[in-house]
């Protein structure tokens, strides 16, 4: 799956950022995954601890902030939380949405020494 | 290492042009350079928070608006075909090259995790391929599209096809500058796909159905395969073909002319 290429994006960001700021290595991460940001969680943590060894984030405290997919009915306007992509809008059961959280993939923050 | 499709860090990609003889060159990157590893601190006095919120594609995405603009200057129609394996991609491709051949420039890049047995097929038609394997890699990415087209040279005023690997899950993630996103199921698989796989259907502006030449053998309900594609992705269009008949094949030329005329007026 596609979870290893997304921790070897966050961990080439980690070996730039601890360059640049002079760091030996990365004490803890911050991550933002909504949803519906199409990344497994199970499959996060069996990548991670390959795709971290022997890099600044191989002892990083990882931490993962969760955000739950919200969307935007387009026919009614009304904002709702959703599970699915293919959600309907409760008040209207339309299907037309433009989500507007969920999608995040985000690296929030780092604690480097 | 990755349990489900086995991605993993020593991953080589190669990515070469493959001629009607053969390969013409090779090109091995390694996409995932190791540094040295750095030395944990024993001590904290350097200790520092920093905030990012950076998108972890934030680099594909990047190199994907890059690969984007170079297709928009030379007025490429860029498509990236996704489907399972064996929906009938390079099958599609064959038969639209031949068929259009004459009529408009076409290049191609193949994505595959081995061989090149899907360029040699391009080859054969006479339309230059490059060939990307992608060794244990479940998608194409826009890094090797970059590198890609660099090979392949794609002239002005020309569509380009990039045949994707064969997996409905990864390959919705990563942007690859295209202009459209082409989704491929074939009537020998499930109708409800589409909610089953959400994220390549949203992301896609054209479904096509293909094989429907065996439709009298099946249980398959077309009306129910869009029905799901519609709850996903209410502004999908549909076209529904068979490259074997060549059935429908004709409403997928008039959409890639459509398509092709959009790219123009884009710039005008």
């Amino acid at each position: 799956m596609h979870e290893f290429s997304i921790v070897m994006s966050i961990v080439e960001t980690a070996e730039e950022k601890v360059k640049e700021h002079h760091a030996h290595s990365v004490e803890s991460i911050d991550l933002v995954i909504g949803a519906l940001a199409g990344v497994d969680s199970h499959a996060l943590d069996f990548a991670w601890d390959s795709a971290v060894k022997d890099t600044v984030l191989q002892t990083a405290k990882r931490n993962i902030i969760h955000v739950p997919a919200r969307a935007k009915c387009l026919e009614c306007d009304c904002e709702f939380e959703i599970k699915e992509l293919f959600d309907v809008c409760p008040l209207c059961g339309e299907p037309l949405l433009q989500i507007v959280q969920g999608k995040e993939l985000q690296i929030k923050s780092m604690v480097l020494n | 290492m990755c349990a489900t499709c086995g991605c993993d860090s020593d991953a080589k990609v190669s990515i070469h042009r493959v001629s009607e003889t053969g390969l013409l060159n090779v090109e091995n990157l390694n996409l995932t350079p190791l540094k040295e590893p750095i030395p944990y601190g024993a001590e904290n006095h350097n200790r520092k928070e920093i905030t990012l919120e950076q998108d972890v594609l934030f680099k594909n995405n990047l190199l994907a608006e890059r690969n984007r603009g170079y297709f928009l200057a030379k007025e490429i129609l860029a498509l990236n075909l996704v489907s399972s394996p064996g929906s009938g991609k390079t099958s599609l491709l064959e038969r639209t090259l031949k068929d259009l051949k004459g009529n408009e420039n076409f290049f191609v890049i193949e994505g595959d995790q081995q061989t090149s047995n899907d360029a040699d097929r391009i080859a054969s038609t006479g339309v230059p391929v490059v060939q990307i394997n992608t060794g244990r890699g479940c998608h194409l990415d826009s890094e090797m599209i970059s590198k890609a087209i660099k090979q392949l040279n794609p002239q002005n005023d020309s569509i380009l096809f990039i045949e994707n690997i064969g997996n409905l899950v990864c390959p919705a993630m990563f942007d690859l500058g295209e202009q459209k996103r082409v989704v491929i199921i074939s009537v020998t698989e499930g109708e409800d796909k589409p909610i089953k796989y959400p994220d390549m259907f949203q992301s896609s502006q054209l479904c096509i159905i293909n094989k429907i030449d065996l439709l009298p053998y099946l249980k398959f309900d077309l009306e129910a395969l869009k029905n799901y594609g519609r709850k996903v992705n209410p502004a999908m269009e549909f076209i529904e073909l068979s490259c074997t008949s060549g059935a429908g094949l004709s409403q997928w030329y008039d959409w890639l002319k459509k398509e092709k005329l959009q790219e123009h007026s884009v710039l005008v």
